[in-house]
């Protein structure tokens, strides 16, 4: 067997809180990889997977510290070198792709100069020659007009290729570990199928060995050897990517595996009823955008004549890629986004357009969550008063009753009472979202709409989380209007499927036949797009190329 | 619109609304002037005038015609570069002026030249070397600058270079300015002083600005690619913070025009603030309105040209 070019050691990272408490954050990992092998890390957020792959560059960001243990790297042990030693060996060694290749490139420099900018620090090769080798790695990596892409600012080429562009400015100093940080979480799946292709063949090509960073197992299972399942700083399994996804031996890694699963969903027990009921929200013809409002049209149109019905008790699950308006939608029907045509008839009453037309009892009835509860909750707030304020509004509830009330819906969202007295900030993303949907509950509402309330929170806690919806659901009678980009999420929950490209609704049908009978060329190829636990699924996949290029966003 | 029109397009849309801010200024002046208390007539001609004089001077001088006719009218003026004739000596203000404007200028441009490259120096360094000894004294000597009041730093000035050294005159003005080196030293104090009171601000917005540029996954990833502390900053940060400092240089230097009175008062440096202070002891309206547009068009002038670098620095929209 040849020398691993990479050895960790016993690696120990150190972590200074904002009040000044260590906390050690890695502790003691040992792993190898050899010469031309990707190891994928995989683990929830805080796990410290990315810290110990800066750390392989002898990075560690501000207020952590390697503590301990040794990293090597070829001949060069990087824990042992000086700044100016690592310096050295950053670009041309180990070099890296990060996660949001958007945040990641410098806004105000071109393209080319900042990929050929690792030849340059280092004095690699003359510029002319570095940038005719960034125009061959553009070719590797499938990008479009590879001779003149480098000419253009980051902010005027999409996301995918952007990411395929940071791959380039990894590899021009011909490492031999690039390390990948969740490159592809940021993108489309549609996009993320050929950037996960385009790594894949120069990585193989280049015989480079490679470090993946990701929470999901399905896209790690497609480019990775071997898989590192981490959990608290601590490694919980190692193993081949083939035994990882189907003889797992951790119970971690199990659970992993089993919020994998999709649960189909079952339906609500329609209650017999006389008369049939009105849907609880029927949206028609609905057109919104943004932008100055000329002949009582805005500029940038977004929505186009959406038309769809909920019925009462049943959830509609509302799926699309960026761009496609899935959020300008629930945004229209909240009044949040006034919609400039159309309508929304909620329980058989028509709506205004706008929220600040809405009488009380009107919005009660419709509540939404937002994605990021870390930004919808107020900071400076206690989790307390944050519930409470619905709670006067719309009930006027005040006092002891009040509190009672609290103290209920906490309770709905099983969070422990004590809770009421913290502050969002000591939360955990979990908990943090559980408080925005507690929040939603208090106006009693007949209709939540959910904007990508799971897509920030780890695989396991979001599985929880729908667990939760769903026992709301038959306890409150509830109907839930589910935004997503995950399909497997919107199988778990929904009854009917809305698909949405470009702001039209191109497809509607069952959730639960949703994968076999979809018929839109679109709905099919974003179907056909999301990784499956499979290690040959990028290989075998096979994608009309037409299909593609007319709709997928690369 | 086309995309390569759109930045110039923003170039214009800036100064519209410039030209809009000083119209809406003048006549703010204007009218503010016509609230002080008192008659000019009755003040130049004293308390023994009889009526009839007083009377016969407001109508010689149009002080008779409605506000918003002589507002018009001095608007015309203004635009055609007559600022009108001084009520107190009876000269054309242009002339009180002209002297005074490029005494003040020279003094501005001077201590311009001194204080924002080092102020920026200073600034970047600190960011650079964030947390080190040099970037803890440069924020602390910067924090007592600012607690110092100006006329306490001039006065010392005074007394340390004049008085006790005798390196230095103590009056800046109607000294030898014949040679270079004797022109530096009139100039040393009044710049010394200008440039303690501003550099502080700039020194402290620059090293926010550029801290804040340096935060950003692309400055990290500068670093991942072997880059050094300094390229990191001049090369990442810097050009992405242009914005921001432009304009903390901007408000600090359009200090340097109307907020020197002190300055110019220790060092009986005939500069226009000090001759917008006598005016308004004189009641000489004309003057004053005259020296206040300066002072707000020299402003103007400052963060329009801030927002224009901010504008052309971005290089969204630039293409």
């Amino acid at each position: 067997m040849t020398d691993p070019l990479v050895t960790v050691e016993k690696l120990r990272i150190g972590a200074t809180t904002d009040s000044g408490r260590k906390v050690e954050i890695i502790k003691g990992v040992d792993f190898e990889i050899a010469p031309g092998e990707i190891v994928s890390l995989i683990g929830e957020s805080g796990s410290g997977k990315t810290t110990i792959a800066l750390s392989l560059m002898g990075h560690t960001r501000p207020g952590c510290e390697i503590e301990g243990g040794t990293i090597r790297i070829g001949a060069s042990e990087m824990t042992a070198l000086s700044n100016r030693g690592r310096a050295a060996l950053r670009g041309t060694e180990v070099s890296y792709v990060p996660q949001s290749a958007a945040a990641a490139f410098n806004p105000s420099k071109r393209i080319m100069d900042q990929v050929i900018e690792i030849a340059a620090i280092h004095d690699l090769m003359p510029r002319a020659e570095a940038e005719k080798k960034a125009v061959e790695l553009f070719r590797a990596l499938a990008l479009p007009e590879a001779d003149s892409i480098g000419q253009r600012y980051p902010h005027q080429v999409s996301g995918g290729q952007l990411q395929r562009l940071s791959a380039a400015m990894a590899l021009i100093g011909d490492p031999k570990l690039v390390i990948f940080d969740e490159p592809t979480t940021a993108l489309d799946v549609t996009t993320q199928i050929e950037v996960l292709r385009a790594f894949k063949s120069v990585m193989r090509a280049g015989g480079i060995s490679g470090v993946y960073v990701s929470h999901d197992l399905a896209v790690v299972a497609q480019i990775a050897d071997r898989i590192i399942v981490l959990k608290g700083g601590e490694i919980q399994e190692v193993g081949g990517a083939e035994q990882i996804l189907h003889a797992p031996r951790n119970a971690y890694t199990k659970q992993l595996l089993a919020a994998f699963e999709p649960v189909p969903h079952q339906p609500q027990a329609q209650p017999a009823q006389s008369a049939k009921p009105k849907p609880v929200l029927e949206v028609f013809d609905l057109c919104a955008g943004y932008g100055t409002i000329r002949n009582g049209e805005p500029t940038a149109k977004i929505l186009k004549d959406v038309s769809f019905k909920i019925e009462r008790g049943r959830n509609l699950g509302v799926i699309g890629e960026s761009g496609s308006g899935k959020s300008t939608l629930a945004r229209a029907v909240a009044g949040i986004l006034p919609a400039y045509r159309g309508g929304v008839m909620v329980d058989g009453m028509e709506m205004k357009p706008d929220l600040k037309d809405r009488s009380k009892a009107e919005l009660r009835r419709m509540q939404m969550v937002f994605q990021l509860a870390d930004t919808a909750l107020n900071p400076a707030h206690s989790i307390g008063a944050i519930l409470a304020r619905p709670l006067t509004f719309y009930e006027g509830l005040r006092g002891k009753a009040r509190e009672a009330r609290v103290t209920e819906l906490l309770d709905m969202v099983h969070l422990p009472t004590s809770l009421r007295h913290r502050l969002p900030g000591e939360l955990s993303g979990g908990q943090k979202q559980r408080v925005n949907l507690a929040r939603a509950l208090a106006a009693s509402p007949e209709l939540i709409l959910c904007d990508e309330i799971t897509s920030a929170l780890d695989t396991v806690v979001a599985a929880a989380i729908l667990e939760l919806l769903k026992e709301l659901q038959s306890e409150l009678g509830l109907s839930y209007m589910f935004i997503s980009h995950d399909l497997s999420t919107v199988e778990a929950i929904c009854d009917d499927v809305l698909v949405m490209y470009k702001g039209e609704v191109v497809e509607a049908l069952p959730a639960a036949t949703m994968s076999s009978k979809a018929t839109h060329p679109y709905s099919r190829l974003l179907i056909s797009s999301v990784p499956q636990l499979d290690t040959g699924w990028l290989a075998g996949l096979e994608q009309d190329p037409e299909l593609v290029a007319q709709f997928a966003n690369r | 619109m086309p995309q390569s029109l759109l930045p110039w397009f923003l170039v214009i849309q800036r100064l519209g609304i410039a030209l809009l801010t000083l119209i809406i200024v003048s006549f703010a002046v204007f009218f503010a002037t016509e609230l002080l208390p008192g008659d000019v007539a009755e003040i130049l001609l004293g308390q023994a005038a009889t009526p009839e004089a007083v009377a016969g001077l407001r109508s010689a001088m149009g002080l008779d015609e409605p506000a918003f006719s002589r507002f018009i009218g001095w608007l015309v003026g203004l635009a055609g570069g007559d600022l009108g004739t001084s009520y107190v000596n009876n000269t054309e203000v242009v002339d009180l002026l002209s002297g005074r404007l490029s005494n003040s200028l020279r003094l501005a441009g001077v201590t311009t030249l001194v204080s924002v490259p080092v102020a920026l120096s200073l600034g970047i360094g600190a960011a650079m070397w964030r947390g080190s000894l040099f970037d803890r004294v440069v924020t602390v000597l910067t924090i007592s600058v600012i607690s110092v009041p100006e006329f306490m730093v001039a006065t010392l000035a005074v007394l340390i270079f004049a008085v006790w050294l005798d390196w230095l005159p103590a009056l800046s003005y109607g000294v030898d300015t014949s040679s270079l080196g004797a022109m530096l030293k009139a100039y040393a104090m009044p710049v010394i002083t200008l440039s303690f009171v501003i550099s502080a601000q700039m020194i402290r917005m620059t090293r926010a600005a550029v801290i804040e540029t340096i935060n950003t996954p692309y400055v990290e990833m500068a670093l991942l690619k072997g880059a050094s502390r300094k390229r990191m900053v001049l090369v990442h940060a810097l050009p992405n913070a242009l914005g921001p400092i432009a304009n903390a240089v901007a408000l600090s230097l359009s200090y340097l025009v109307g907020g020197v009175i002190i300055v110019e008062t220790i060092f009986n440096y005939p500069g226009v603030a000090k001759l917008m202070v006598d005016a308004v002891s004189t009641r000489d309206l004309p003057l004053i309105q005259s020296c206040a547009m300066i002072f707000c068009v020299s402003y103007l002038l400052l963060i329009t040209l801030a927002d224009l670098i901010a504008i052309l620095s971005n290089p969204r929209l630039r293409r």
